[in-house]
């Protein structure tokens, strides 16, 4: 790869921000990976969701990994967040319920309560 | 409070904000109102959404347009504005938003700004959230001189545990000639009950990166390591790919960025021994010697990795240098108590309802912490200490909850600071028995180079063990305290110099228990089993029959209605049966 300039990590910042708002997906969901959330079975939920999106022949859900969340003992948690939607934490996570959340939140659009913590990011300075 | 979450930026909350900047410095009130860009609120339906401090006034599906207006009534008639004003929907929303939830409500992400937004595999992510913009800045507009002063004024502290000025270490390492110096990163993280450094390792391995580039330009060096546990693997793996992604970019290896500038970072996996977090043995492990600390001076901004001039940070040190480059010192200081400045990340573990890692302003009171964001001990059990800075740290008892967490106050309980574990105990800990386990770490862990530690700490091991066990001696507590205050004084390093805190305060606040133990025999928190009868105290006794389902081999005999009875010829001493009683019935 080419050696960035300045300009160029402006740029990249702002292809990103563009890219998130009409690259074409409609939800993301984002698996929380940090050593905690590995430990409490977050791989386990990652292919359950790769399964599920290979079942649903979806194109617009985009699935993505991050750190840790900070609340280590709900592990393990999953971030959905859809077009126009706020971002929804789900937390103590299994397969099963992660199904349910797939069918209703990622293919249906609606979120499921009994199995969110919050909705919203973190305020970050 | 402006939000500037995905959904609130597409709806325009930035243009919202440039025009109340535009309005509040027409109105001459930029110095009164205070702007502030916040994540995602959880309305973005609403959005734009602005919340108005302190009256906690949301408004929601603010225009531009709107914006003169809302500053004429609101910031100078002191009207809120009734048309933006949120009206709750009829149906409930079933799921509340962070700032319902205590945990998340008292947080401020500054080290950890990227958790859970960006894939620490994807260094366009990191990018797109203003990554590399300070690195950009302290290679192009500022001198090292400039660097060091902006951090020097920033206030920023170690995070590694000894709250030492980042900004003056870098200026006594800066004022030394030398054509070879290096930039060290402190990520051997040790102690039980921590894990801040490795979680943002793992989440944000670039902001560690970016600090270590902003901190060579400060001091002029052009080659680092990283020293990480080999304990961490998908940290180290994480890293690993940040650095490759980095020099592929251009933003390690030659001319950085096309400033001109070098560095070379490494990653150096130590084995996991927990004295290699000292400094000095940290750099004796990078050599290749022994993990051995020694005397100082001289120190090693003077001399340090291979008698070079250098510079070790602890990687949450690291992560918070972007955003003062950034934003500057006095964004950073505008946080914090008097002498500790910014935020603090904390490993909440034990007995708490949320364990995790949190981030939270310099000064916010201890019960914040362990009540609201750690949500209050586990089981309905009563909160006894808080271990803080692990093996070499100390407890706090229940009657300093109300210590503001800084430098200072936490220093003058007898804890410290630390890197940012904090070991909540209930009722059902014995404090002696604590003490104890933190010297058999510390016993452990010594490196036996000096005598106080390898001898003293040995020492002070055996008489914890002989009280734990019931065969404590008259004059055991006066000989613990006399003998930590010399293994403080005269320890080569700060594993020894800390070593004692535990027992220190364990006996300054828990003083009974250790009389309890020597004197009566007895342990209060039913911890130490050789202290411990096993008979049931009739009085006491509820007659619940919980005791008789927890234990495994009969030795329980109770039938409904009747008082509790140990047989002592079948019992095991397994403390099951104490662990299930709920009205501490048993002895």
């Amino acid at each position: 790869m080419a050696k960035l300039t300045i300009a160029d990590l402006k740029r990249i910042k702002e292809d990103y921000h563009q890219g998130l708002r009409e690259g074409g997906f409609r939800v993301r969901v984002t698996v929380h990976m940090g050593t905690c959330g590995i430990a409490a079975g977050a791989r386990g939920i990652m292919n359950t969701i790769m399964e599920e999106l290979a079942k649903s022949n979806l194109k617009d859900v985009a699935i993505t990994t991050s750190g840790c969340a900070g609340l280590c003992s709900k592990e393990p948690m999953a971030t959905i967040e859809t077009t126009g939607g706020p971002p929804v934490k789900y937390i103590s996570l299994t397969d099963e319920k992660m199904r349910k959340i797939f069918a209703e939140h990622v293919v249906g659009g609606k979120p499921v309560p009994e199995y969110a913590l919050v909705v919203g990011h973190e305020t970050t300075y | 409070m402006i939000c500037a979450g995905t959904g609130c930026v597409a709806n325009g909350s930035l243009k919202v904000k440039a025009a109340l900047e535009t309005e509040l410095i027409k109105r001459n009130l930029q110095n009164e109102v205070k702007l502030v860009l916040t994540g995602c609120n959880g309305f973005c339906a609403k959005g734009p959404v602005i919340v108005v401090y302190p009256e906690d006034i949301f408004y929601q599906l603010v225009k531009p347009e709107d914006v003169p207006f809302l500053v004429e009534e609101h910031f100078i008639k002191g009207r809120p504005v009734q048309k933006f004003l949120y009206t709750p929907p009829m149906e409930k929303n079933t799921i509340p938003v962070m700032n319902d939830i205590p945990f998340f409500k008292h947080q401020v992400l500054r080290a950890l700004r990227n958790r859970s937004l960006i894939d620490a595999e994807k260094i366009e992510e990191y990018i797109a959230r203003d990554g590399y913009m300070a690195a950009a800045k302290a290679l192009t507009e500022m001198t090292p001189e400039q660097i060091v002063s902006e951090m020097k004024s920033s206030g920023l502290r170690g995070r590694g545990g000894a709250g030492f000025l980042t900004g003056l270490k870098w200026e006594l390492c800066a004022r030394v000639a030398g054509d070879i110096k290096y930039i060290l990163c402190n990520g051997d993280e040790g102690d039980p009950g921590a894990f801040m450094d490795r979680s943002i390792m793992e989440a944000d391995p670039h902001s560690v990166l970016e600090g270590m580039i902003i901190a060579a330009k400060g001091i002029n060096a052009h080659y680092g390591y990283i020293y990480v546990r080999a304990e961490y693997p998908l940290a180290v793996h994480r890293l690993q790919i940040a650095i490759d992604q980095a020099r592929e970019n251009g933003l390690l290896g030659k001319d950085i960025l096309g400033t001109g500038f070098d560095l070379e970072l490494e990653i150096y996996q130590g084995a996991g021994a927990f004295v290699c977090g000292e400094e000095t043995a940290l750099m004796a492990s990078i050599e290749g010697k022994r993990g051995m600390p020694r005397a100082k001076p001289p120190f090693p901004a003077v001399k340090g990795l291979w008698m070079r001039p250098s510079v070790l940070n602890n990687v949450e040190t690291f992560a918070n240098v972007p955003p003062i480059i950034l934003n500057g010192a006095e964004w950073f200081s505008s946080l914090g108590t008097e002498k500790s400045k910014g935020t603090k990340v904390f490993a909440l573990s034990g007995a708490l309802n949320n364990i995790g890692l949190v981030e939270v302003p310099m000064g916010i009171p201890l019960k914040t912490v362990i009540f609201d964001i750690g949500g209050g001990i586990k089981n309905n059990r009563k909160f006894k200490a808080v271990q803080m800075g692990g093996p070499s740290g100390g407890c706090i008892p229940h009657s300093l909850i109300d210590t503001p967490v800084d430098y200072e106050n936490i220093n003058k309980t007898g804890a410290i600071m630390g890197s940012g574990g904090m070991v909540v105990m209930d009722e059902t800990t014995c404090m002696p028995a604590m003490a104890r386990f933190f010297l058999e770490f510390t016993e452990d862990e010594s490196c036996g180079k000096c005598v106080p530690c390898r001898i003293g700490n040995k020492t002070l091991l055996s008489i914890l063990t002989r009280i734990t066990n019931g065969e404590g001696r008259e004059g055991d507590i006066e000989l613990l305290l006399d003998l930590s205050q010399q293994i403080k004084d005269t320890s080569l390093c700060g594993l020894g110099q800390t070593s004692p805190n535990p027992v220190l305060t364990t006996i300054k606040y828990f003083r009974d228990e250790y009389e309890a133990h020597i004197k009566e025999r007895r342990c209060p928190a039913r911890v130490c089993t050789p202290l411990v009868k096993f008979v049931v105290d009739k009085d006491k006794c509820k007659k619940c029959g919980q005791c008789f389902k927890a234990c495994p081999s009969g030795a329980l005999i109770w039938e409904k209605g009747q008082v509790a009875y140990i047989d002592p010829a079948k019992c095991t001493k397994c403390k099951s049966c104490i662990k299930a009683c709920r009205f501490w019935a048993i002895d």
